[in-house]
Order: structure tokens, then C-alpha cells, then sequence
């Protein structure tokens, strides 16, 4: 189990480290240069050189990359003389445009980033395995037939079409709620869950609908193996046949991929999170991105590889814990 | 929602009885039961997959032949229309819903008046595009690399492995977004095709690469190992043949995805630029007008929607008839 955790771990490091280097080159051996990006529309020739100078742009790329993956653990001094600056850990360098540090920038939006996914995730997670489960157990029956005409339809749904359909019903018709906006949960509850209701059945809707469907051939699969049989003619009631020994090895494939979506949409709902102008991780993303913002892109790359790799781990010792066939080794 | 379906159809019916002769490239009619014939006949027994097949074929002929159908409309994808839209209404569309008169068949655009269902047509075309030249290049990379990995094994199929993982801990959409924004000055259509294919591939050489490993212990493909055939035309004549099944069926359930990606990045305002029409700049478009103008809105997100689903019915009930067990037919 130890020697599970360190080579996974080496592993994640590992794979960062090469995402990291990917982007560094993506970012910096393009055209827009970064110096001319900093200094402003009026800098004369000189004045961007001292720049790049003071950047450490003047490095060899091999120089600038080690600097970048050293500072982000053990900080760094940025620019020099006057204008010096100690960058702390974690240290992703300061953002061109509101010169802000670039983890704090990601800090202030992962709140809302968090509030979104999780809130979506729990949702459709909910519907989607009671549907689902309902569906297998009810398998070929109308019931049955309503959930999966009704998934195959939803998950083709397009979340532009959810969303707006969504405000201009329980908005603009029924006037039910607001037009949503963030409010953090610290500081009204009530409000944080009124205004991100919209946004999570948005993003929740066609993943429950996925989820329903991978859920009830999962059940329906594990429901026909031998030990299924063996525990009915043991006499046990069905209802704990199938609590006991139907969902458990069921849900494996369920929390691979909640896992695999969770990682992504941490840093990675920038659609849903332009239609409500939610201001979370993906639209500082999509922003820094139009106004060539070259510390916070990398910033927020990293942090999305992250939860992308971390959750992949999360899913192995979950694994592991729901099916005692896939002890880890 | 079976509305839109039974629309689909009329139109489709047609095609999609001529479409065998696409799928299957040598049919010998002397022969009792090819496994094409076979697939066929289970396909055409399901009502949903001719539906999906038809909502297909309708949307793959109005791409095809938006010159000529526009040439019957009288708009084209670019051309504006000042006497359609209200100046003194902020340029909203004159008439009800959206404009729709017998001189735009499905309204206009609010401000440039351009002619929905000309930039609809277009747009299919695009879209339609982009999706399947991805689907053709994750389809090569991903047979060539699945296939390699799984066949040699050993070395070259942890190399490749490897390459795998990393490239499926990558987060896709921020590196797609990435690499579209900072790529100036190149073809937006072929950018995004590469782009997109450059991270969806993995997902089918994995599964491919699974499917060559239990095919390259069968007898025939021992016997024609130990017989002396080049390890290339043993890939070519004794596995590919066999994985024909697994490739065409998770193309198709690719190809929705390709489509809603294409859309997104647009949405963003990182894929296809103005004039060039799309469906994602439509949503994006409409998004500010959704109000004042659902219809403008309400169209191209019902395209996206159908195209989706059709691919997604076909995709999942050719899975079922392309069953290798057979279980389900």
C-alpha cells in the first residue's frame, strides 16, 4: 500500500512536470512576447530590454523553466532594485495585468469554482444513481423506458440550452428568483444557494442523465453474476441482495468517472461559468487568456493538471475501498 | 421532444436505406449472411437507430447542399438586411418570432439583419466539418498507436501507455483554449481540427489497444504468426478486420462530443472567427438577446441539440447490433 502511494505520487509529479513543461513552451516560445506584453504599448527598445532583463527573459528557456518549477516551492524574488518583490510560496509569479500574485488571484476564484462543481456534482450524482438504480431494478418496465428515453434526451442537451431556458422560465416568466449572481457562502447561505441553483441543474442535468444510463447497465450487469444468485438462494430478502451485494460492485465504474469529472470541472467549467457570469476559476481563465495574461494561463493550467492527476489517485484508493476485488498492490 | 424527432425522419428515410452501401464495402449478394448484412438487419429492426440515422442524413445533405438551397431562400450566410431589423428597437428583428417572414424563412440576426437559416446551413457545414475531419484523425492516430501498443506490447506499448496517461491528464479544454488563442494567423477550421484531435485520440487508442491485446492470443492469429507473416500484414489482414466493429462504434459516440467541443471553443471566442458562420457564435450571439429574441437563441442550440442526439441513437444502437456476444439481439 506504501509503495502503491509513492509510486502514484512519484508518478503525479511526474506527469505535472512534463504538463508544466509543455505549457511553459506553449506560453513562451510563441510570438507575443511577454516583456512588451508587461511594459505597456509605449515602451521604447531599451526599456523593454531592461525589462526582459528583469523578468530573467534574457535566460536560455532551459534556465527560465527551472527558475518558474523552483519558485513555485521555494518562492522567489521578482524584478530588481526598487521594484523588487518576494514572491512567497507557492509562487506562480504576479499577473501582467492587475499585478496581483497569481495563486491569490486563483484563491479568490476557487471558491466559486468549488461551490459550482461540487453542488452540480452532488446533484447529478443523486439523480443519476437513483435513476438509474430504479431503472435496472425495474428493468423493461415503463418506468424503465420513461428514464431512458428521457437520459438519451437529456444528455444530448446543449448546457446553452439548459441555462437559458432556465433564466428566461424561472426568471424572466415566473420571476421566482433573481437573476442569479455569486454571494459567497460565508456571507449569506440562503443567497449562496438561490443564486447557484440554476448553475448546478445546468451543469448537472446532462451528467445525471449519463449517469443514469452507465448506472443502470452497471446494476443490470452486476445484478446477473453468480453471487447475486448464490446470496438470493440463501434466502436473503432482495432489498438487502441488492443493497448488499448488487450496488456496491456497481458503483466502480460510477466513481471512476465522477472522479475523472470532478478533476476537470474544478478549474474547467468556463462555459457554464460565462452564462451565469459566475466568477470562478474558468472565466479568470478565459479572461486572462483574451488579454494575454501569460503568468495566470499558466497558473491556472497547472492548477487544473492537479486536480486532474490528484482526483485519478482519489478514484484508485476509493476503488479500492468499495471493491475488495481491486486491492491495490 | 418527439417532435423534433419525427421531423427528422421524412427526410432521412430516404438516405438512410441507401446507406448499407457505405457501410458495407463488398457486399456479396451470394453470400448467406455477411456480418454487415447481419448488423444491417439487426440496425434497421430498431426504430431509434433509424431515427438517429435519418436526423444524420438530414442535417448531412442541408450542409451539403446549403449553396443551392440558400440560392432558393435568397439570403446568404453573410448578407445583411437593414429593411428586416428595427432601428428604433435597438435593431431587433421586425414581425414575430424573430423576423420569420416568407423572405427569411427563419428569421434574422438582431443588429446586421443576416438570414438565420442561411447562417444555420452554413454553420451545419462547419460544423458537420470539423467534427468528422477529427473523428477521421483521432480515428488514425488512435488505431495506428492502440493497435502498435497492443500487438508488440513490452516496451513500445509502455511508451505508448505512458504517452497515453500523459496526455489524458492534460486538462483538454484549457489546452485547447491555450493553443487557439496563442496560434495567430492560420486556418481557424484547420486549427481546431488538430487542436481537438490532438487531445481526443487516447480515449480510442486505449480502447483499441485493449481489443488488439486478447485478439493477438487468438488461433488464427498464432497460426499466421507461426506461419511466418510479417507482424504488418498480420495487423492489417487478421486484426484490423476485427476491430472494424469497436472503431465504427466509437467514432460515431465521438463524434457528438467533437461537435459539442467545436461549439464550446467558438462559444469561448476561441474557434471559428466571424464572418465565418457557426453555431457556437450563434449561441454566443443570441446569449445577450435571449429576452427580447428566444427564437434567435432557440434555433441553433436545437441543431446542436438534434445533431447530438442523432449521433448519439445511432452510436449506441449500433454498439448494440455490432455486440460481438450477440447478447442483445
Amino acid at each position: 500500500m506504501t509503495g502503491f502511494l509513492i509510486r502514484r505520487l512519484l508518478g503525479i509529479a511526474a506527469t505535472l512536470l512534463v504538463i508544466c513543461a509543455v505549457t511553459f513552451c506553449i506560453f513562451y516560445l510563441l510570438p507575443s512576447d511577454p516583456a512588451t506584453q508587461f511594459c505597456g504599448k509605449d515602451c521604447a527598445p531599451d526599456q523593454i530590454a531592461l525589462v526582459r532583463k528583469q523578468m530573467g527573459l534574457d535566460a536560455p528557456l532551459i534556465v527560465q523553466f527551472g527558475h518558474y518549477v523552483l519558485a513555485i516551492f521555494a518562492g522567489r524574488t521578482m524584478g530588481s532594485g526598487q521594484y523588487a518583490v518576494q514572491c512567497n510560496f507557492p509562487c506562480f509569479g504576479y499577473s501582467f495585468q492587475s499585478g496581483r500574485p497569481v495563486w491569490d488571484l486563483m484563491m479568490d476564484r476557487f471558491p466559486t469554482s468549488a461551490s459550482l462543481a461540487v453542488g452540480a456534482a452532488l446533484l447529478w450524482v443523486f439523480f443519476g444513481l437513483s435513476a438509474g438504480v430504479l431503472s435496472a431494478l425495474k428493468k423493461n418496465s415503463w418506468i424503465d423506458r420513461t428514464v431512458m428515453v428521457g437520459t438519451i434526451g437529456a444528455a444530448a442537451l446543449p448546457v446553452y440550452f439548459t441555462a437559458m431556458i432556465l433564466l428566461y422560465v424561472v426568471v424572466t416568466v415566473l420571476g421566482l428568483i433573481p437573476y442569479p449572481r455569486y454571494i459567497a457562502f460565508s456571507e449569506d447561505p440562503v443567497g449562496w444557494l438561490r443564486n447557484l441553483i440554476l448553475p448546478w441543474i445546468t451543469l448537472a442535468l446532462a451528467s445525471a442523465a449519463i449517469y443514469a444510463r452507465m448506472t443502470r447497465s452497471s446494476v443490470i450487469e452486476t445484478l446477473a453474476e453468480p453471487y447475486v444468485r448464490t446470496a438470493r438462494a440463501k434466502g436473503l430478502p432482495e432489498r438487502r441482495v441488492v443493497a448488499k451485494h448488487g450496488l456496491r460492485p456497481a458503483l466502480t465504474p460510477v466513481v471512476t468517472m465522477l472522479g475523472m469529472d470532478l478533476g476537470s470541472l474544478l478549474a474547467g467549467a468556463m462555459i457554464t461559468e460565462s452564462l451565469f457570469g459566475l466568477p470562478g476559476v474558468g472565466k479568470l481563465f478565459a479572461d486572462s487568456l483574451s488579454k494575454s495574461d501569460q503568468p495566470v494561463v499558466m497558473g491556472i493550467t497547472l492548477l487544473a493538471s492537479f486536480f486532474i492527476v490528484s482526483s485519478n489517485l482519489v478514484v484508485d484508493l476509493v476503488y479500492a475501498w468499495i471493491d475488495p476485488r481491486a486491492r491495490l498492490s | 421532444m418527439t417532435a423534433p424527432l419525427s421531423t427528422g425522419l421524412p427526410g432521412g428515410a430516404g438516405a438512410a436505406a441507401s446507406d448499407p452501401g457505405d457501410a458495407a464495402p463488398a457486399p456479396d449478394p451470394q453470400a448467406p449472411a455477411s456480418p454487415w448484412r447481419l448488423t444491417w438487419d439487426r440496425l434497421r429492426r430498431r426504430r431509434i437507430a433509424l431515427v438517429g440515422l435519418g436526423i444524420i442524413a438530414f442535417f448531412v445533405l442541408t450542409a451539403a447542399l446549403a449553396p443551392l438551397i440558400t440560392a432558393v431562400s435568397g439570403h446568404g450566410p453573410t448578407d445583411t438586411d437593414k429593411k428586416a431589423i428595427d432601428p428604433y428597437l435597438g435593431g431587433l428583428p421586425r414581425g414575430t418570432l424573430g423576423g420569420v417572414s416568407p423572405n427569411h424563412w427563419l428569421g434574422v440576426e438582431p443588429m446586421l439583419g443576416r438570414d438565420v437559416f442561411a447562417r444555420l446551413l452554413y454553420g451545419a457545414q462547419i460544423s458537420l466539418l470539423v467534427a468528422f475531419s477529427a473523428a477521421l484523425m483521432i480515428t488514425v492516430i488512435g488505431v495506428v498507436l492502440g493497435i502498435t501498443a497492443g500487438y508488440f506490447g513490452g516496451r513500445v506499448d509502455a511508451v505508448i501507455s505512458r504517452f497515453m496517461d500523459v496526455m489524458m491528464s492534460f486538462p483538454s479544454l484549457i489546452f485547447m483554449m491555450a493553443l487557439l488563442s496563442v496560434v495567430k494567423d492560420v486556418n481557424r477550421v484547420l486549427l481546431l481540427i488538430v487542436v481537438m484531435s490532438l487531445f481526443s485520440w487516447p480515449y480510442i487508442a486505449r480502447v483499441i489497444r485493449g481489443q488488439t491485446m486478447s485478439l493477438k492470443h487468438r488461433e488464427y492469429v498464432e497460426a499466421a504468426r507461426v506461419s511466418g507473416t510479417p507482424s504488418v500484414r498480420i495487423l492489417l489482414t487478421e486484426i484490423l478486420p476485427n476491430l472494424t466493429g469497436t472503431i465504427i462504434v466509437y467514432v460515431t459516440l465521438a463524434i457528438p462530443g467533437l461537435i459539442g467541443t467545436e461549439a464550446g471553443l467558438t462559444y469561448l471566442g476561441v474557434g471559428v472567427r466571424p464572418p465565418t458562420p457557426s453555431w457556437g457564435q450563434m449561441i454566443a450571439d443570441s446569449a445577450l438577446y435571449y429576452k427580447v429574441d428566444p427564437m434567435f437563441f432557440v434555433l441553433p442550440s436545437a441543431c446542436l441539440f438534434l445533431v447530438v442526439l442523432g449521433f448519439t441513437l445511432l452510436g449506441d444502437a449500433l454498439r448494440d447490433a455490432l455486440d460481438p456476444k450477440g447478447s442483445r439481439a
